[in-house]
Order: structure tokens, then C-alpha cells, then sequence
């Protein structure tokens, strides 16, 4: 019934009923509009899913691999070439380039590994063990080339994560709280205006029954003056009671009951 | 939401690691220096201070011109915490392994959200 619930504050006019249905087909539109996007967004979100999975247990064999050639370059260039390498890096030719893409309105952005060709190391193991240098360079290039892929799935995770959650929250509002408030409403003003249309039923009867009753007296009285000017004293009573019971018996053409 | 403007200014790959991650990585070139003698890169070793490591994280995760930040992860381990409550796109945390400690993605903080997720 229309008290139960949570409902708009609104007086029930037919305006605000019109007002209030129109509000309740743009909710439930909205509705299944979100519900569709949430849908796409999550097919998507499983095949990320899948493949952070993959890449993230790629990336531990990826990184052996390198950290194996590096074993290599520290045997052969005989001692640590850190410092040398910490001390030597001043600017980055290993870069990412971020670019975007659109899934159902939310922009996913994807790295690129871009190598420039230069380097800080051209001098690193001049002495000994530039091959093997190389080499790890090489390999651990690879490497960031696979942790990359993976940042980008991972960015993508987090924010479809975030944008999931919020599309999943807008569409269980509209669903348990505007709709029900509106629909609760729509009951309500339906509910007040069906009542108001009886009071004014009942108050129209009332005004019609006050305004015969008021016509009867109005008859009665013109009656009993005609009786006192033909001057019949006896038959006074009958009459009048005649007429009395003349009128509740007959009947109103528009009197409905 | 998630801000992504400006993600075309993040070109640097930032890391926090072990003495040989930071070397392999290094020689790849991703080391960079700016105007500002800042690195991109920290060295942690068992005597590096939990303190510092975590004041390189906020300094990477703050900085805009990085877009993702390894961090090995017995590292990230010891930091826990303040990775878990790091949530933002960008720049993306990357957890690595390390050559003395292999990858358990079972203390992976995107992976613990993966399953998690799997699980629900």
C-alpha cells in the first residue's frame, strides 16, 4: 500500500503523477542499459583476468632466465659491474609509451615498450665479459618487454575492477532503491487521488441531498400556505402527511446510488 | 573514477630492488636521472631501512612521470601494507621476483585480488 515504503515527497497531483511514471520508465531504461554495459565489461574482465594470470606466472620463468644471465655477466667480467652500471645510468632508453582504448566507454590504457638505440653501457665490460654484457642486456630487455604486457593487463584490471564495481552499484541502486521509491510513489498519488476522487463524490451527494432537502421544506411551506388560504382546517394533517410520504416515495431521475 | 589524464607523460619505468634486479634492469636502460638528480631506481639491501623503501614508494607512486613501478617482491613484502593500500591505475606496481627469492603468486596483491574475485 502506498504507506509502506520509502516514497518521494511530492503532493499527489496528477501532474506529479505524470512526472513520476515518466521518471520510472527513464529508470528502468537506465536499467537495463547499465545492466548491459556491466555485462560487456565483465566478458572483459574475465579474459583479463585470464590472462594477468598467465602473464604473472610467465614473467617468474621470464625472470629467471635474466637473472641467470646475469650470474653469467658477473662471472665473466670477474667482479660486480653494479655500481659501475648504478653509477653510469643517467637516461632512460627504455621507455613505455601509454595509448588508450575503449571498451563500452571506459579507456583502457595499454603500454608499448619503446628502446631507443643508444646507451649509457657502450664502455661497460670493455675489459672483460662485454659479450656476455650483451647478451643480458638483451635478455633482460626481453624480460621488461613481458613485465610491460603484464602492467598494462594489470592497469587495465585495476581500473575495469573500479569501473565494474561502480557500474554494479549505480545498477543494484536504480534496481532495490529508485524503483521501488518511484513505483511506491506512482501507488501512492494513485491511492490519494482515487480517495480524493471519493470525497468529492460523497461531498457532491451531500450537496444535492442538502439542496432537495431544502427544496422539500421550500414546498412544504408554499403547501401549507395554499392550505391556510383555501382554509380547510380539518383535512390540514392528512394532507400534509400524504405529501410527506409522497415525496420520500418517489424517486430522482439522476440521484445514483 | 580513475584520473588518466596525463598518461602520456608517463614514459619511465621506475624500480625498487635487490642489488642485481636493479643491475639487469639498469642495463636494459631504464635507469634515468632528472633535472632534479632524482633516480628512478633503489637499491634495497638487508640494511636498506623499511622506512626508506617505503618513502620510495610514495615518491615513485607519486611522481608523473612514471608509469609503472617494479618492486621485487620480498621487498614488497616488508612494505605490505602500504602496497595493499596503493590502489590507483597509475602508476601500475608491478611485483618481481628476485633471483634469491622465487615468484609465490600467493603474496601478490593483484593476485590475491584475482582470486579473490575467482573465489566470489
Amino acid at each position: 500500500m502506498s504507506g509502506a515504503g520509502a516514497r518521494e515527497a511530492v503532493f499527489p497531483t496528477r501532474m506529479n503523477l505524470n512526472i513520476m511514471q515518466g521518471r520510472l520508465k527513464a529508470a528502468t531504461t537506465g536499467h537495463s542499459l547499465l545492466s548491459r554495459k556491466r555485462d560487456a565489461l565483465t566478458t572483459r574482465f574475465r579474459g583479463i583476468l585470464r590472462k594477468v594470470d598467465e602473464a604473472k606466472r610467465k614473467m617468474g620463468r621470464v625472470m629467471q632466465l635474466a637473472s641467470f644471465s646475469l650470474a653469467e655477466v658477473t662471472y665473466a667480467a670477474g667482479g660486480d659491474i653494479a655500481y659501475l652500471v648504478q653509477e653510469q645510468a643517467k637516461t632512460a632508453t627504455f621507455k613505455v609509451k601509454a595509448k588508450q582504448e575503449n571498451v563500452s566507454g571506459v579507456m583502457l590504457p595499454a603500454f608499448d615498450a619503446v628502446r631507443e638505440g643508444s646507451t649509457d653501457f657502450n664502455l661497460t665490460g670493455l675489459g672483460r665479459g662485454g659479450q656476455q654484457i650483451q647478451k643480458a642486456r638483451e635478455v633482460y630487455a626481453k624480460a621488461l618487454e613481458t613485465l610491460v604486457e603484464l602492467a598494462s593487463l594489470q592497469t587495465a584490471f585495476t581500473i575495469l575492477d573500479e569501473v565494474i564495481r561502480t557500474t554494479n552499484r549505480r545498477v543494484n541502486a536504480i534496481e532495490h532503491v529508485i524503483m521501488p521509491k518511484l513505483d511506491n510513489t506512482i501507488k501512492y498519488i494513485l491511492s490519494e487521488l482515487d480517495e480524493m476522487d471519493r470525497e468529492e463524490f460523497f461531498r457532491l451527494k451531500k450537496v444535492q441531498g442538502k439542496k432537495k432537502r431544502d427544496a422539500e421544506a421550500a414546498e412544504l411551506v408554499k403547501q401549507q400556505l395554499a392550505a391556510e388560504r383555501a382554509d380547510i382546517p380539518e383535512e390540514d394533517t392528512e394532507t400534509e402527511e400524504e405529501h410527506a410520504l409522497d415525496l420520500l416515495a418517489e424517486k430522482d431521475a439522476d440521484v445514483i446510488f | 573514477m580513475t584520473s588518466t589524464s596525463n598518461y602520456a607523460d608517463r614514459i619511465l619505468i621506475a624500480v625498487i630492488g635487490d642489488e642485481d634486479s636493479i643491475t639487469g634492469l639498469l642495463l636494459a636502460g631504464i635507469g634515468h636521472i632528472n633535472s632534479h638528480q632524482k633516480k628512478n631506481f633503489l637499491v634495497v639491501d638487508s640494511k636498506t631501512q623499511t622506512s626508506t623503501i617505503e618513502a620510495a614508494f610514495n615518491e615513485f607512486t607519486e611522481r608523473k612521470d612514471i608509469a609503472i613501478l617494479l618492486i621485487n617482491q620480498h621487498i614488497a613484502e616488508r612494505i605490505r601494507l602500504t602496497v595493499e593500500k596503493y590502489q590507483d591505475a597509475f602508476p601500475t606496481v608491478l611485483e618481481i621476483p628476485s633471483k634469491d627469492h622465487p615468484y609465490d603468486p600467493s603474496k601478490d596483491s593483484i593476485l590475491k585480488r584475482v582470486q579473490r574475485m575467482y573465489g566470489d
